[in-house]
């Protein structure tokens, strides 16, 4: 799936726009999203595909966030839903509701893992020196999934690190 | 144009390893008088020397061609074959073993034992009933045809006389490519004399009616390298060649002497017989109408070679047709398994193209075609799935094909007399199964001949025959394939094990256990029958990691005994690692894969059956047996239809030697399954091996059985603990 | 491009000799004993047949005498790859209507220099 063209497709959310999309722009490009109503961004390199919701196959006493396994094209990929997990906004799934699946390589594995958003919205330009240390107090997100914020227009995006995204904690049996 | 020879030592390894195992078994089964199987077992020694020379191994070269000389006497009658020479022979195996794997492994190896062999067999070889011939000799006649004469490199006039007999041509030998060979080495010059022609009429087509007078001026051709031109042809043609020294003359001399000295049985090639001069060649059985010309040379030596091998009488006996059964066939794909898989892919690529051709203007009047054209993209899919997992199929000789020597071994070792009974070698087994399965089967076996088979007094005592037999079987079982290890030795002692057990710790010395219990608890990590560790079998693994080995590859292993009658060790195997037949089930919302292997049987729950046991606990009476019931919703946290257990779907399955009934919702169809990991993109899960995707692309996860029951044991042990708790703190209370 | 029925049971002698003459621009079929040599020889159009002695199922001498039964095989060169120390092997060879023979062990430039002493 051409993610920029998706970008351009999507209705870009009522009061919160963004800048117009440049893609001439020196800098790293994230692809932003929606939860409830707070934005976030991924590093769009990392980006797999943007599928639709479909119900995934339930892993026997996974913790609520993971939601299951899916197929994607002969892979077993996780569902992972990031509102319960970073507890913002209610998990409701509807048709609008997408999954932004990202590939994570490092040195040791490469992970590829589907996430759960209220929507996807945009993509966004950002340099270096436009991204800003979080503040280390407040926000309900845990402090290392934060790789800083963006400021764009009025509001602000917070760029999350796929790294600690895609760290999948041992699940308690019983 | 030079060639990597490199690129051809792993097919050379490959090959002279199963060379190596068709002289093993060969030698473990030979019998006098076999003479296919002496062929075999020396044609496999002849390749492995072949081999070896070629790719540069000399060493392996030297030595195996004292095993292939002697073999060679075997062969011809030469030599009876008795069991130290047999013994030696097999020893002779292992050094070559030992070399081939030194050359694998770039490795350097310990050559005592090369030494040695090859010492005993140079022995045997001198004591034969003949004394060695020209054959022990191992000379590079090649390299020898070159580098023996050192003549001076003055010019030499050649004059060679060339006169082929009529049917020279049909034997493929062409003489205008002689004479091109002769250019080689300086100018010729050919005149073709064509005074025996016939008339047209009497004229032959495929004869040949010519003879031909050549001049060759060289400066470095010998009469060696003329003659070795005139090889193939030399009994089929009279040869004159007389040399005219153009410069300086030079000595000559005579022949004639060893000539003449030769016997019948060893005809050395003319080569190392004659001087360089002039001489003649011509055959002994020379055809009418041929006359002698050679009357130019005038020191002239005669020599018969002696061609008509009939009258030899050491001529070896033809080795034709032998079909020897210990002939595998090569670890490497074989053909026709390619050839089958390209045929069905160009039965896909046909029907894609028609499907394809289907879609271009499709309209409702050609849903008929389009359904028989799915049905066909069905009926390929599934050839090339098969065809594919067989490639991947080898037959479970490769696993039993070492047996045989390690029976021997051990006997020789024990004093036991054993037979080894190997049947159903030819059930296929997937090659990553057969390889990890080798090393338990291995302990099995010796396992067998410690433990299993008794001494001979005993056996006799107990009128048995002398001889202790093993069987080997393997067969397939729905998905699976059996193998068993059975003996007719003395069976497992279920006392023995059950107070070695006791004193072990293992168990309570009150409980009461059936047969199969007792005889799990050797599998039981620390356990060991054996009174002191002999060498055989006690060599620090013990059989719980047999059986561990066999339940990481997804199987089982069963034991039945009989005392005084033998025992019986059944190791229960998944065909392939990668492909599973599973079983589905519904659990609420969700599919599960049973993999068959495990299931017992499924039944409807009878109320009347079902006993609740200490609280939580529910046990199903299944004939003599109290098997516990996990409802895999609550194990798995899952919304469930029912959940209750009466009248409930059980599927009872077994592992570890534990029946425990999976409760689930709805059985539906059996299939196999591709196994995928969950481990890629997330982690192991407790109870699930893995995961597939079904027909409808949704993901099913597959149930580890074992892992069910331990987690199941650890609920109810902490229930246990927990209740343990209340009881005491109500005691407290009191 | 002159086709050549390349048979032997030693796979890796096969893969050499077929590997040395598809170099040096011949065209090959492979064949693992005598009679898998004589039922691919059957396709016919073939300029020289490499054939060893020893093998199973049929032996290299029994392919040559076969061959020569067939008429597109009469005057077909028939190398035979033998040993040092099957002098009488060779004289059999020649008996059953064998071109000539190539000793083994031997390297490629040996097996074509020597090829070229039957086919153009």
């Amino acid at each position: 799936m051409d993610i920029q063209a998706l970008a351009q497709e999507i209705p870009v959310e009522g009061e919160y726009s963004l800048e117009g999309i440049d893609f001439i722009t020196n800098g790293e490009q994230y692809l932003t999203f929606v939860l409830d109503s707070e934005h976030y961004a991924v590093d769009i390199l990392c980006v797999e595909e943007i599928r639709s919701w479909e119900n995934p196959t339930r892993i026997p006493n996974a913790p609520t966030h993971v939601k299951g396994v899916i197929n994607m094209r002969g892979v077993i990929v996780p569902i992972i839903d990031l509102r319960i997990k970073f507890g913002i906004g209610d998990a409701v799934y509807s048709e609008t509701t997408v999954v932004i699946v990202l590939t994570y390589e490092s040195s040791e594995q490469s992970r590829t893992i589907g996430f759960v958003v209220d929507a996807v919205s945009d993509v966004l330009n950002a340099e270096e020196n436009e991204i800003k240390a979080a503040p280390a107090f407040g926000g309900i997100i845990p402090h290392h999934f934060v790789n800083g914020l963006v400021n764009v227009g009025e509001g602000v995006v917070t760029l999350l690190n796929v790294e600690a995204l895609q760290q999948i904690e041992p699940h308690e049996v019983g | 144009m030079s060639v990597d020879l490199s690129q051809f030592i792993p097919t050379f390894l490959e090959e002279s390893f199963e060379g190596l195992e068709i002289m093993e078994s060969g030698l473990l089964n030979l019998e006098a008088g076999d003479s296919e199987m002496i062929n075999a077992i020396f044609r496999a020694a002849h390749s492995i020397k072949g081999g070896a020379g070629t790719f540069g191994f000399g060493h392996v070269t030297e030595f195996t061609h004292l095993v292939e000389t002697l073999l060679d006497e075997m062969r011809d009658g030469r030599r009876e074959i008795n069991s130290q020479e047999k013994e030696v022979l097999l020893a002779s195996v292992d050094c070559i073993r030992l070399m081939i794997e030194a050359i694998q492994n770039e490795s350097e190896y310990d050559d005592t034992s090369i030494i040695m062999v090859s010492a005993q067999l140079s022995e045997l070889l001198a004591n034969g009933n003949e004394p060695a011939d020209g054959n022990s000799v191992i000379s590079d006649v090649n390299g020898s045809s070159e580098s023996d004469d050192p003549i001076s490199s003055n010019k030499t006039k050649w004059n060679i006389l060339f006169i082929p007999e009529h049917h020279l041509v049909q034997t493929g030998n062409d003489p205008l490519l002689l004479f091109s060979a002769l250019e080689d080495f300086g100018e010729l010059t050919a005149t073709a004399v064509l005074d025996n022609l016939p008339s047209i009429i009497e004229m032959d087509v495929e004869e040949l009616y010519m003879h031909w007078q050549l001049t060759l001026i060289s400066d470095n051709a010998t009469e060696e390298d003329i003659r070795e031109v005139f090889e193939w042809v030399e009994d089929e043609c009279e040869l004159t060649i007389s040399k005219e020294e153009l410069e300086q003359p030079k000595h000559e001399k005579s022949g004639s002497a060893e000539a003449n000295e030769q016997s019948d049985d060893t005809v050395p090639s003319p080569e190392q017989l004659l001087p360089n001069d002039n001489v003649q060649l011509a055959q002994t059985n020379s055809a009418a109408g041929v006359t002698n010309a050679d009357s130019q040379a005038s020191n002239v030596t005669t020599i018969s070679p002696n061609t008509d091998d009939n009258n030899s009488p050491k001529a070896p006996k033809t080795p034709t047709k032998s079909k020897a059964k210990t002939d595998q066939g090569s670890i490497r794909v074989g053909v026709d398994k390619v050839d089958s898989l390209i045929n069905l892919v160009g039965e896909l690529v046909i029907t894609q193209s028609m499907l394809s051709e289907l879609g271009n203007d499709f309209d409702l009047s050609k849903v008929e075609k389009l359904t028989a054209g799915l049905e066909q993209l069905l009926q390929n899919t599934k050839e090339l799935q098969e065809s594919v997992m067989r490639i991947r199929m080898l037959p479970i000789s490769f696993a039993f094909n070492r047996f045989p020597r390690l029976i021997h071994d051990l006997s020789m070792k024990t004093g036991k007399d054993i037979e080894l009974i190997i049947n159903g070698e030819n059930t296929e087994l997937d090659k990553t199964v057969m390889e990890q399965i080798g090393d338990p089967l291995v302990h099995l076996v010796r396992n067998a001949v410690d433990h299993g088979i008794e001494p001979v007094e005993k056996r006799l005592a107990s009128g048995k025959s002398e001889k202790g037999t093993i069987w080997l079987n393997a067969y397939h079982q729905g998905g699976s394939i059996v193998i068993e290890i059975r003996d007719d030795g003395g069976g497992i002692n279920r006392d023995a094990v059950f107070n070695k057990a006791v004193e072990k710790g293992l168990v309570e010395p009150n409980v009461t256990l059936t047969d199969s219990q007792v005889f799990e608890l050797i599998f039981e990590p620390g356990f060991s029958t054996a009174k002191e560790l002999s060498d055989i079998s006690g060599r620090g693994v013990g059989m719980d990691v047999v059986k561990r080995n066999i339940q990481s590859l997804g199987g089982r292993i069963q034991i039945e005994s009989t005392p005084g009658e033998g025992s019986t060790f059944k190791v229960h195997l998944p065909l392939t690692l990668a492909i599973l037949d599973g079983q589905l089930v519904r659990v609420g919302e969700e599919v599960f894969v049973v993999p068959l292997i495990t299931i017992v049987e499924s039944l409807q729950a009878k109320p009347e059956l079902i006993n609740k046991v200490s609280g939580d606990m529910v046990l199903y009476r299944l004939r003599e047996d109290n098997v516990p019931v996990i409802p895999i919703f609550q194990l798995f946290n899952l919304p469930a239809e029912s959940q209750a257990v009466d009248n409930s779907l059980l599927v009872v399955v077994e592992a570890d030697g534990q029946k425990v009934g999976l409760m689930v919702d709805d059985l539906l169809a059996q299939q196999q399954v591709v196994i995928k990991s969950l481990k890629d993109n997330y982690q192991d899960v407790a109870g699930v091996s893995g995961a597939t995707i079904l027909g409808d692309g949704s993901v099913a996860m597959i149930l580890d059985v074992p892992g069910i029951i331990q987690m199941a044991l650890e609920i109810a042990q902490h229930k246990q603990r927990q209740r343990s708790n209340v009881y005491q703190l109500e005691g407290a209370l009191n | 491009m002159a086709k050549v029925l390349v048979v032997d049971d030693s796979n890796s002698i096969r893969d050499m000799v077929s590997f040395t003459l598809k170099g040096a621009g011949y065209q090959t079929v492979e064949a693992v004993n005598g009679q898998e040599g004589l039922s691919k020889a059957q396709a016919g159009g073939f300029d020289l047949v490499i054939s060893d002695v020893n093998m199973p199922i049929m032996d290299g001498i029994t392919l040559c005498q076969e061959l020569r039964k067939l008429p597109s095989f009469k005057f077909t060169p028939i190398l035979m790859l033998t040993t040092e120390s099957s002098t009488d092997m060779k004289m059999k060879g020649k008996a059953a209507g064998a071109t000539g023979w190539l000793v083994k062990p031997f390297n490629p430039d040996k097996l074509l220099s020597t090829i070229k002493r039957v086919i153009r």
